[in-house]
């Protein structure tokens, strides 16, 4: 058997994401992945740890931060503006360079995180919360949204030797 | 004349390929959708969306920053 050939059994339209960030810009490529992916006709399972897991919560609170993210530059006044250190650090800049984005987000015609969410809900996009991250921070799956599943490093390497394509974000 | 048309106008990725994929749902086998859409991202999408489902893209053309893509469901 070459490289290139799947291992019998396993079906090409299958992908699954580990997703380990929560911040509101990290939380889209997992969503717009999954979502899209399913769209396209794809079993896809996504399992949250770490500080990707709040992303499950019922109520989000996104917040981006430009502190140690040289790379944010928004686009303001005709030209892009990053932020030093000094000042993304400030109390309160996090919470304004949020609502700077999410706004952004709007004008742009982008899809919200919980609108993005919800739609790979509708998609039977299968949801795996990392049962040591929910100790580990101590969240109750109350305090998640329906439908998800509870799982360990375990149950994703099952899920992952079983999919074509597996994401790390 | 499509039997549905899907106004995605505005709307950024992958708005334009959720909302349509939904709108194929709906349709019966056979039966055409017109998607409407403002994103430039959206030729390569589409293109990419119809290639890996087996939908056919029937016709495809752009007018004024306005993307209208025809797409047939097969199945």
């Amino acid at each position: 058997m070459s490289s290139t050939e799947l291992k019998p059994g396993i079906d090409p339209n299958t992908m699954s994401i580990i997703v380990t960030k929560g911040s509101l810009d990290w939380a889209y490529p997992p969503f717009i992945l999954s979502t899209t992916a399913a769209a396209m006709g794809l079993d896809v399972t996504m399992f949250f740890t770490f500080y990707g897991l709040p992303l499950l919560m019922k109520d989000l609170k996104l917040q981006v931060s430009s502190l140690g993210n040289p790379a944010m530059k928004m686009p303001m006044m005709g030209m892009h503006m990053g932020m030093p250190n000094l000042v993304s650090a400030i109390p309160g800049v996090d919470a304004a360079a949020s609502k700077m984005m999410k706004n952004l987000i709007k004008k742009k015609g982008v899809a919200s995180i919980p609108e993005l969410r919800e739609l790979a809900v509708e998609a039977d996009v299968r949801m795996i919360a990392c049962q040591m991250t929910l100790d580990l921070f101590e969240y109750s799956k109350d305090d998640m949204i329906e439908g998800i599943e509870i799982g360990g490093a375990a149950t994703y390497i099952e899920v992952a030797t079983q999919s074509h394509i597996n994401l790390f974000i | 004349m499509a039997d549905q048309v899907l106004d995605a106008k505005g709307l950024n990725c992958p708005l334009p390929i959720l909302k349509a994929k939904k709108a194929l749902k709906s349709l019966e086998g056979g039966n055409t959708l017109e998607v409407q859409s403002t994103d430039p991202g959206s030729v390569a999408d589409f293109a990419a969306f119809c290639r890996t489902t087996g939908n056919e893209l029937v016709e495809q053309k752009e007018e004024g920053g306005v993307w209208t893509y025809l797409i047939r469901k097969t199945g």
